[in-house]
């Protein structure tokens, strides 16, 4: 246990008479990326807020790297390592996409109470903002407005927001949405040479993709983890044939 | 993947964008180049009304620019900075009702003189406004939205209603100011700030430096944020900076700046009355930032400058004036959302 | 210092609850329904006080006056949101603000050109002038007493259309879901203007009503568009109910604090001081309110939208 990177350790959350995350319990350990896959309705995005911050369960708890961070704020688990991006685009369609990327790195280093050095000529603010934008293969589109971006373009920038904030585990959701094959398929070779450095919490619909990345899948169905294992494992069991992917588009 | 050491070492630094000639410089030069010159000439010529009017412009400028920062970088509807421009000019009318009286503002717990010395007032002008911004800011940055608009407004009335029927300092009928304050320089000098021309330069310098800090401070890495919690407070908090109290101290700052430009409309015009704190000045406060242009460096100075002129010479012309400023307000937003500087030095970049 | 006084104040704070909730329904309806805020509300209620004036002045009639007023107010709301508001529904609020803002200013000088700036006469007719007797020997205004039923006729009546009537079911569906009703193949630009008419003939009737009891003039909707913002923020903002209680409780509040606060005060204070401080301090009481309400309910006491 103790390698374990993010765990989540029996979660419940109920909105009224819908229970939406029903004793969910994962972990993520370095090097892996775990994919959680579900129907529509499963419950994925109450159980991404609750490891996000942006919702608090009703019971059980979050870790990140051993220390307990299921009541901070959204703001205090990124500082603590954990990176996130968005099913729906969350950049600053105006700004350039390094002042989208050095936000994370701003926070890393210290307090934002700094009223005078101007940032576009902060070396230490900048550089390890290039940085993840090399990782992500984009240093050449740095000070390009986001929205004159292509849409694949997007994705591997929110990527690289996260890995600004040099984390320990990152929490993607549904990066491949609305890529086309090749992009999606750019964005699975990335993924892959990162989750060396840094394990990876995979939300995706792609199933092609979550089959060809993950290391381990867990199944999410009305609000419960049903099954649990690698992709072998998950094509097999019955009881996803008949709840996932059996009658689902995927 | 990418060798990061083999990237050029300047690489991550922003391409230089800043030419200041191009028609955005010009335009902003022209506009802060007449302000200074025209007083100046009006003086020598002898004609001080347009001396004091173009100190009147300039103030009004100035509580703009900090309404700018607030509204404009910050994102913050505030539809209540008559009570920071208001509290200023009281700081102002106060300190001078008790140097002229020479009696202490107040004796428990420790005892605090009024001032004639614009530097002491001006001092406690921004710090008290900034004091009841963060009070104000704390509880109505809590909300967002109309929330947030409507709450601002209900706080600086409660202040309006406050000075309104609060007897001592005048209430309704306002306090008259019948010392003249001074400014002390090097070698025991003291500026005599009762000269028109003075006067202006005073404030001059003081928008001067409101506008001056306001960009530098943008450009920084607390600019940074604000600008983003503005675009997209949810990314900023994804990025580990935590949205409130960045717009809390933007909020604060914002106050002051309005707060000075209150203290110095006080010395201006020797009256503070419960008027400048009314509803009516945040609106009209809102109206130039929004007639200059909304997050534009020079908005407020563009806004204040057409507003200050439409009410002296529109107002000339007809008593009922402030429906042609509806008329033209209501046709700014409706079709040109830009303003005055949009339209005169063409668009923002960031925009 | 009595039963007596206790009484008549209560009242009074409901007749003026009663009155800022006509005005705030229509507030709080048109942000339900459009998320739309509306500065110029209280120049709706001027619009229907100088008409009730203007009519009762020439024909003599105050109930006809009255119509009269209701029916301009609703005009001018129909007219205004045809023209201006239904080109800001899709705007940021700060251009709703600024838009409203501009209206108010050109109402109020438009009214000032056409009426002057003298105050309007207008006072309620003989049949409503005089007291009655309450329970405790209290002798209390008619027509205050008549403010108060018309205002609880009227929240009744905006009870059952919003929840008896097919204008209230699709009223409460814009609310809930804007894109939904659209959907359903309800005419919302008819709906918006009917709603928006309505809140405005209702800011009119108060508008007539109080004109009768202080005085019609320029600039006479803008305290009461204020306060009316406070109860709207306080009950919870597109809430019905929640204007209501808002309402009665800043009127309660408001006019208690006034009397009482100087009272209080002049237990351990010389009376001149007091009268000082009890009235600055009762002139601030329910923005205090406001705020302790908002420290713990930062979306009202009854939110209907997040």
């Amino acid at each position: 246990m103790s390698d374990v990177v993010l765990s989540l350790q029996n979660l419940h959350k109920r909105f009224g008479a819908l229970q939406a995350t029903n004793d969910v319990s994962l972990d993520l350990r370095p090097g892996e990326i775990h994919a959680l896959i579900g129907p529509n309705g499963a419950g994925k995005s109450t159980l991404i807020g609750q490891i996000a911050g942006n919702i608090r369960p009703d019971e059980g708890s979050v870790y990140l790297a051993g220390s307990e961070i299921t009541s901070m704020s959204i703001a205090q688990r990124a500082r603590l390592g954990l990176g996130r991006s968005f099913q729906v685009s969350s950049l600053a369609e105006p700004l350039s996409v390094m002042r989208n990327v050095m936000m994370g790195v701003q926070a890393l280093q210290s307090h934002s109470f700094r009223f005078w050095k101007p940032v576009a000529r902060d070396r230490q603010l900048l550089e390890p903002a290039y940085e993840a934008l090399a990782r992500m293969q984009l240093s050449h589109r740095a000070w390009t407005p986001v929205f004159e971006l292509s849409h694949g373009e997007r994705r591997q920038v929110e990527v690289a927001c996260a890995l600004a904030l040099k984390p320990r585990a990152l929490l993607l959701d549904e990066p491949m949405a609305g890529l086309g094959p090749e992009g999606s398929a750019k964005l699975t070779e990335l993924l892959e040479a990162l989750k060396l450095e840094v394990p990876i919490l995979l939300i995706e619909h792609d199933m092609e993709a979550v089959f060809r990345l993950a290391d381990r899948i867990s199944v999410l169905v009305s609000g419960s983890v049903i099954a649990h294992g690698d992709s072998h494992t998950i094509r097999q069991d019955p009881r996803v044939r008949e709840a996932y992917l059996g009658d689902s588009d995927a | 993947m990418t060798n990061t050491t083999s990237l050029s070492k300047n690489a991550a630094l922003a391409p230089e964008a800043d030419r200041p000639f191009d028609r955005k410089g010009l335009v902003q030069m022209a506009l802060l180049g007449l302000l200074l010159l025209l007083p100046v000439a009006a003086y020598f010529l002898g004609h001080i009304y347009y001396v004091n009017l173009a100190s009147r412009i300039t103030i009004i400028a100035m509580a703009a620019v900090g309404l700018n920062l607030a509204i404009g970088y910050g994102g913050m509807v505030s539809f209540g900075h008559a009570a920071y421009f208001g509290l200023g000019g009281y700081v102002a009318g106060i300190s001078a009702y008790h140097a002229f009286d020479i009696t202490p503002f107040m004796t428990w717990p420790f005892s605090v003189p009024g001032s004639d010395n614009l530097l002491v007032i001006w001092l406690a002008a921004m710090l008290l406004c900034g004091l009841l911004a963060l009070v104000i800011g704390a509880i109505s940055l809590r909300t967002t939205g109309v929330y947030f608009i409507m709450i601002t407004l209900a706080f600086a009335q409660m202040i309006y209603y406050f000075a309104n029927s609060w007897p001592t300092y005048g209430g309704e009928d306002g306090l008259p100011i019948y010392i003249r304050n001074t400014l002390p320089l090097f070698n025991n000098n003291m500026l005599d700030s009762s000269d028109a021309l003075t006067y202006f330069l005073i404030c001059f310098t003081g928008l001067v430096l409101a506008m001056a800090i306001t960009s530098r401070m943008m450009k920084s890495r607390f600019g940074a944020a604000l600008t983003m919690a503005r675009l997209n407070d949810v990314r900023l908090a994804t990025a580990g900076i935590s949205p409130y109290p960045i717009r809390l101290v933007a909020f604060v700052i914002s106050a002051a700046i309005t707060g000075l430009a209150g203290a110095l409309y006080a010395d201006l015009n020797g009256f503070v009355s419960p008027t400048m704190l009314s509803w009516h000045f945040s609106g009209e406060l809102m109206v130039i930032v929004i007639l200059g242009g909304v997050g534009r460096l020079y908005g407020p100075l563009a806004g204040a400058v057409l507003f200050v002129m439409m009410e002296t010479f529109l107002g000339g012309v007809t008593q009922y004036w402030q429906l042609f400023l509806g008329l033209v307000l209501l046709g700014v937003v409706l079709f040109a959302k830009h303003g005055v500087m949009g339209w005169l030095a063409g668009r923002e970049r960031n925009e | 210092m009595s039963v007596t006084l206790l009484i008549e104040q209560l009242l009074n704070g409901v007749q003026l609850g009663t009155m800022l909730f006509l005005m705030a329904s229509g507030l709080t309806l048109v942000f339900g329904v459009m998320g739309l805020i509306n500065l110029a509300h209280g120049s709706f209620y001027m619009v229907g006080a100088y008409a009730t004036a203007a009519v009762t002045a020439s024909t003599g009639s105050f109930l006809i006056g009255l119509a009269a007023g209701m029916t301009a107010a609703a005009l001018v709301g129909a007219l205004v949101e045809l023209l201006v508001i239904r080109r800001l529904y899709h705007r940021p609020h700060l251009d709703q603000v600024l838009a409203t803002f501009a209206l108010i200013l050109i109402f109020s000088e438009g009214t000032r050109w056409i009426f002057g700036s003298s105050p309007l006469w207008l006072s309620p007719p003989s049949w409503l002038t005089g007291f009655v007797t309450l329970p405790g020997d209290t002798r209390y205004p008619i027509y205050r007493l008549m403010l108060i039923g018309v205002g609880i006729a009227i929240s009744i009546a905006l009870y059952l259309l919003i929840s008896r009537t097919r204008l209230g079911m699709r009223i409460r569906a814009g609310e809930s879901d804007r894109e939904m009703i659209g959907a359903l193949g309800v005419n919302i630009s008819k709906l918006y203007t009917l709603v928006f008419a309505l809140g405005a003939a209702l800011a009119g009737l108060a508008g007539a009503l109080v004109g009768a009891l202080q005085s019609v003039q320029v600039g006479m909707g803008e305290p009461v568009l204020i306060l009316a913002f406070v109860v709207i923020v306080i009950g919870g903002i597109g809430s019905i109910k929640g204007a209501l209680l808002g309402a009665l409780l800043v009127g309660i509040v408001d006019t208690l604090g006034r009397v009482y606060l100087p009272i209080f005060f002049q237990a351990f204070m010389p009376p001149s001081e007091a009268t000082g401080v009890g009235s600055a301090l009762a002139a601030m009481l329910i923005y205090i309110l406001m705020a302790v309400i908002l420290a713990f309910k930062p979306k009202g006491l009854f939110s209907a939208h997040d």
